[in-house]
């Protein structure tokens, strides 16, 4: 039996010229929708508040106001007191990504801070730092949280991203420390300290901008741990209930039983902003995660070897020849196999006699 | 150190952190605050104005130290006081009423979730680039869902419009509470929509994380000399690739579980679920110090307790971790 190899080295496409590699190119697909989804709710809460069509409190009298389902006038209809939702959208959705943004990068200072100290101190103050990041990873924020906020004379603004930046650094601290460990031992750190930099140029100058991509996605995911707990907690009540943000738009629909009473267009929209704010940063952190670990990209944008895309997990060329697992259960994991994909798109033959891959669980 | 000592060393600390976080956080807010907390319950007993005074750190209670002292000796005998609201009922009480009903339901919707997750982590690793894997962007979008918000819509689809399930509490109206089959029967179906709640938001994150493992393992040289040694896929899939991917699922498990359970508490506020979320709302609404103090006390040392059974399990699936060099 001769075996081909799936790979003829084709010159003409390995002479193939490489693509222009500008930033926004060489972002992997998840990342640009991120980005995108991410942009037009920044867009919304920059402009919203100059455009909203009503004061976002202001309570219209007329009963026949109150309640309204979407209408030209009320593009997301009003709630029970008459207020316009969509007003209170946008100035929500400025509300709540100011105080994601600010915690985030509160948070995310105070991760750096403690990791790169934790690392250059070593020993004891190492030992305590890597400690402390640990317990408050494992201890529940968002308890803590409302038992801080709870006891914070008021529960403003500032009260929130107080509290929540107090307790959002300990993850970003975690792997900042790993990070410049590793770093911190490499030759162009020790060049640069054989030169007489001081520790604080090191640091700064060295060792930071090797962890740019790390400190993004520790921003990233600070910010979506603020939006989740800020919005959580002014569910419960926990926040100045007199402002508009996506967390207190739900909490008096909520209070005020929105559902109960029909009116979807008063709780769904806030609901939808916050999981589609969420998405956008979750399919960030996945881009960046991509980018920084070209394995995890799509089938799509794995190796291409001669015009072949090559995937670690293909079966090798002499299990490609060999004959196709019998059973059911062997057939059905089959299904979810490298080969049998590579067989649907016509790059692997299918054995003679072969059936066609079985459907999950739909035999006979 | 042998590893199961080590890190039950770190939640002991761990537990000492959150306890004396709790003993200090109302003694460092400062006199009037203090006194505005205390205001707010103008007809409270004595012996429950007594226990919040000391609570709050207040009146006589004699020096840091020695109420430091008392604090202590009251949890480890799961004394948290007299409740200022729903007086004379004991916090502990309360505790003991409600603590079965989450630990159930979020305990068990959390280890399913946990498990399809993985599950459908590994194949869509395995299967890189398939359908599986195609969809997962599609399932970000329920990881990103608040808990309560999906809630919301659950019980508006399946309790309100289409009356399929209950539209909240823990048991049909009626029941008495006990060990019978209508009682049960009944609880399970009352959970159900919970259950979907916490299974849905949270599959996402660990298929995400398995898959990310998994792909990067099928990467490592050894699963390429299992393949090129002829072992069929399951074996390879099973035994050597998923097996060792699962080291750090398991780890990140009981880092993500303070997360899923903050996000089901709130959640059992949507479905007024008997459990210790509707406690906490009710604590918070109605400034029940005490009983908020307890309830984040007893959240933590669960959560703790679960890491703890997830070391167990590392230290018995890793052989490193039984070694004296377990990789932190």
């Amino acid at each position: 039996m001769t075996v081909t190899l799936p790979v003829k080295a084709d010159p003409a496409a390995l002479a193939d010229p490489p693509r222009d590699s500008g930033l926004w190119r060489g972002l992997p697909a998840k990342a640009k929708a991120g980005t995108a989804l991410l942009g037009v709710f920044v867009l919304a809460g920059i402009i919203g508040p100059l455009v909203t069509p009503y004061d976002p409190s202001f309570q219209n009298p007329s009963p026949a106001l109150s309640l309204q389902p979407p209408s030209a006038a009320h593009l997301l209809g009003t709630t029970q007191s008459g207020q316009d939702v969509l007003s209170q959208l946008l100035v929500g959705i400025r509300l709540t990504l100011e105080l994601a943004a600010i915690v985030g990068v509160v948070a995310t200072a105070l991760s750096v801070i403690v990791g790169v100290s934790a690392a250059f101190l070593g020993g004891f103050w190492d030992d305590v730092l890597s400690l402390l990041s640990n317990v408050f990873l494992v201890i529940p924020a968002l308890p803590l949280l409302i038992l801080l906020l709870g006891y914070l004379p008021q529960r403003g603004q500032e009260a929130t991203i107080l509290v929540l930046s107090v307790l959002g650094w300990p993850w970003g601290a975690r792997v900042i420390r790993a990070q410049t460990m590793a770093i911190r031992n490499r030759d162009f750190v020790g060049a640069a300290r054989e030169t007489g930099e001081r520790t604080w140029r090191v640091i700064a100058f060295e060792i930071i901008p090797n962890e740019v991509s790390l400190i993004a996605a520790s921003f990233v995911n600070t910010v979506l741990y603020a939006i989740g707990a800020s919005v959580a907690l002014a569910f419960l009540g926990l926040a100045d209930l007199t402002s508009w943000s996506l967390g207190t738009m739900l909490y008096w629909a909520q209070s005020q039983q929105a559902l109960q009473l029909g009116a979807w267009w008063w709780i769904v929209p806030p609901g939808l902003a916050v999981a589609l704010i969420g998405t956008s940063l979750v399919l960030l952190n996945t881009g960046l995660d991509e980018l920084g670990n070209p394995r995890l990209r799509d089938a799509g944008s794995v190796a291409k070897i001669g015009g072949r895309r090559l995937h670690p997990a293909d079966p090798t060329p002499v299990l490609l020849a060999a004959p196709p697992p019998r059973g059911r259960a062997a057939g059905l994991l089959h299904s979810f196999s490298r080969r049998a994909l590579l067989e649907e798109r016509g790059l692997a033959p299918r054995p003679a006699g072969r059936r066609p891959a079985p459907s999950p669980g739909g035999e006979r | 150190m042998p590893f199961i000592a080590r890190r039950l060393v770190f939640y002991l600390v761990a537990a000492w952190v959150a306890l004396t976080a709790n003993f200090f956080i109302p003694r460092a807010m400062g006199g009037s605050a203090i006194e505005d907390i205390i205001s707010k319950f103008p007809n409270l007993q004595p012996s429950a104005y007594k226990a919040l005074q000391a609570m709050l750190g207040v009146g006589h209670p004699g020096s840091i130290w020695q109420q430091y002292l008392t604090y202590l000796d009251d949890v480890f005998h799961f004394n948290f006081g007299i409740d200022v609201t729903e007086y004379p009922a004991r916090v502990s009480t309360l505790l003991v009423q409600t603590i079965p009903w989450t630990l159930t339901l979020v305990g068990s919707a959390t280890v399913i979730a946990f498990v399809l997750g993985t599950g459908l982590g590994i194949l869509a690793g395995w299967r890189h680039g398939g359908w599986l894997d195609r969809v997962l962007p599609g399932l970000m979008f329920f990881q990103a869902v608040p808990y309560f918000f999906l809630a919301l819509i659950l019980l508006e689809l399946f309790a309100i419009s289409v009356h399929a399930f209950p539209l909240g509490q823990g048991y049909g109206a009626g029941l008495v509470p006990g060990w019978h089959w209508s009682f049960i029967g009944s609880a399970i179906y009352h959970s159900l929509l919970p259950a979907f709640t916490i299974v849905i938001t949270s599959v996402a994150g660990w298929m995400l994380q398995m898959r990310n493992v998994m792909i990067t393992t099928i990467g490592e040289d050894y699963v390429l000399a299992g393949q090129a040694k002829g072992l069929p896929d399951h074996r390879v899939v099973f035994t050597y690739a998923a097996r060792n991917a699962l080291l750090p699922q398991l780890q990140g498990f009981g880092l993500a579980l303070g997360f899923v359970v903050s996000g089901a508490i709130v959640m059992e506020i949507v479905f007024s679920y008997p459990g210790i979320g509707l406690l906490l709302l009710n604590a918070v609404t109605s400034n029940d110090f005490p009983l908020m103090q307890a309830i984040f006390l007893v959240i933590t040392f669960t959560v703790l307790l679960a890491n703890l059974i997830v070391d167990l399990v590392i230290a018995f699936v890793d052989p490193r971790a039984r070694a004296q060099e377990a990789a932190r």
